[in-house]
């Protein structure tokens, strides 16, 4: 059933189809789009929320969200105690978020660390009403930190030891969101 | 693309790293110039680091700059210079060092005015070291600032030609700069008078030009050094005037080459003497952005060798 290749867990029509009602449940909270702004944590955050945003520009006729990209190894709580180094990639936000309502946007929400360290990140942008998370998998069960999403595309009940990844299309080919029940490598 | 590190846990010089070295260290510093640039400039990256300035020499921006860039990534910092320590009761460099490290600092910045210094101390402590200057050897964060500065005026320096003026001799900014450029694919030249410019300098594969014009001529940007008042035992220039009516900067000769290049100068500027107000002050000059450019240097710097696992 599983191997070491890993086993798809969502992909194709199935994949689309969890991306729009995603989009759909924004719309229905924030039918004006009203002091919403999107911001992808990078990298692939930022993959998922451009195409978030694609996808709800064609299903509302309105004006586009404004939409950032985050950067928070500046800002991680693991520095100096990683084996792997960390390189920092651009911070893209080119307008405040004071008095918004803000929808962090990432891939996979494991341990909260790295949302945890992005809405640290974000107090250099302004004091935002408030703050969202939209993840397109999330590992419930594996959180160091009281962290919960509001917007879900799929959960998946993993160990810790497991590992899931996310392949977009523009990159790998092909949309898909992969498990390994052990870590690669 | 894969995350990278630096491949030194030193910044001892530009001779020591490598081209991979300067170019991560310029991707961290643009992201480090972004947010010096917000309304809240500080990020808590080294909040569990403590780093020792040690200056052994007089210096007022480099200190300022390095104590800016560790504040700036939530450091902490402990200052120290020689005229106000046991250094002048006769302790040893080395024992100086290790009664600050034994207080548990991380890291240590450190200008000497001994050639070598840095590589001394780092041969025989832990913790690492960068390099604010020693002697007349290098001055590595000053050349990255300017590698960097000149990289935001006019793109990649491969190809590029770039001269330094002034007192070469007597300048680690000149001899970093020479590494720093060439690493980067940058052509180099040298120019001021024969007194100021090392007879074998040929053998760090730079050109020499003693007619300063010739030199403007021929280059994209003029990193023009300060004349070294306090390190001139001897007179290896008759008089300022002289040297400023011969190698001196002003409006007119610029005015007077065929193109329009960069000014830059790392600072104090003697004004009138290795370049004239209107010249320092003109928009050909980047002066200003080489200061503010420094901070997000040496934020990068202090942050890639921070991070590498100890």
């Amino acid at each position: 059933m599983m191997n070491k290749r890993g086993k798809n867990i969502l992909s194709g029509e199935r994949f689309g189809l969890t991306l729009t009602r995603l989009c759909h449940q924004i719309i229905e909270h924030y039918p004006k789009f009203d002091n919403l702004c999107l911001i992808g944590i990078q990298e692939s955050g930022v993959r998922f929320g451009e195409r978030i945003r694609s996808i709800l520009s064609t299903l509302v006729d309105k004006q586009e969200i404004p939409f950032g990209k985050l950067d928070i190894t500046f800002f991680r709580d693991d520095f100096r105690r990683r084996d792997e180094p960390i390189s920092a990639k651009p911070t893209e936000i080119d307008f405040l978020i004071e008095g918004k309502t803000v929808l962090l946007v990432d891939d996979v929400l494991y341990s909260g660390r790295t949302i945890h360290a992005a809405m640290t990140a974000l107090q250099q942008f302004g004091r935002p009403d408030k703050i969202e998370l939209m993840v397109l998998v999330d590992r419930r069960f594996n959180r160091h930190f009281p962290i919960e999403a509001d917007y879900v595309g799929i959960t998946v009940d993993a160990l810790d030891q497991a590992y899931v990844r996310v392949d977009w299309k523009e990159e790998e080919g092909k949309d898909r969101i992969m498990f390994y029940a052990t870590e690669r490598k | 693309m894969a995350d990278k590190a630096l491949s030194t846990k030193h910044l001892l010089g530009i001779k020591y790293i490598t081209r991979e070295d300067i170019a991560l260290i310029f991707e961290t510093a643009k992201e480090f110039k972004q947010v010096i640039n917000r309304p809240i400039k500080k990020v808590p990256s080294l909040r569990d680091i403590t780093i020792a300035n040690l200056f052994f020499e007089n210096s007022t921006r480099t200190k300022l700059s390095f104590e800016l860039a560790e504040k700036r990534l939530s450091a902490d910092v402990i200052n120290f210079s020689s005229s106000s320590s046991s250094v002048k009761k006769g302790e040893t460099l080395l024992d100086t060092v290790n009664n600050i490290l034994s207080m548990k600092v991380d890291m240590v910045v450190m200008r000497h005015p001994a050639p070598g210094a840095p590589m001394f101390l780092s041969k025989h402590i832990d913790a690492s070291i960068i390099n604010a200057g020693d002697g007349t050897h290098e001055h590595p964060t000053q050349a990255l600032l300017d590698a960097f500065s000149m990289q935001e005026a006019i793109g990649d320096l491969t190809g590029k030609r770039i001269v330094i003026v002034g007192d070469i001799t007597h300048s680690r900014v000149a001899l970093s700069n020479i590494y720093c450029l060439q690493k980067l694919g940058a052509e180099v030249m040298v120019s001021g008078p024969p007194t100021l410019i090392p007879q074998d300098i040929g053998a760090l594969g730079v050109r020499v030009e003693y007619d300063v014009k010739k030199a403007l001529e021929w280059c994209d940007i003029a990193n023009v050094l300060r004349i070294q008042l306090e390190r001139q035992n001897i007179k290896y220039i008759p008089s300022l005037r002289e040297y400023s009516a011969y190698y001196g900067i002003d409006k007119r000769l610029l005015d007077s080459i065929s193109k329009k290049i960069t000014i830059m100068h790392p600072g104090p500027i003697n004004r009138g003497v290795e370049l004239s107000s209107d010249v320092a002050d003109s928009d050909q000059s980047i002066i200003l952005q080489q200061v503010e450019n420094g901070v997000a240097i040496r934020m990068a710097v202090l942050f890639l060798v921070a991070g590498l696992k100890q």
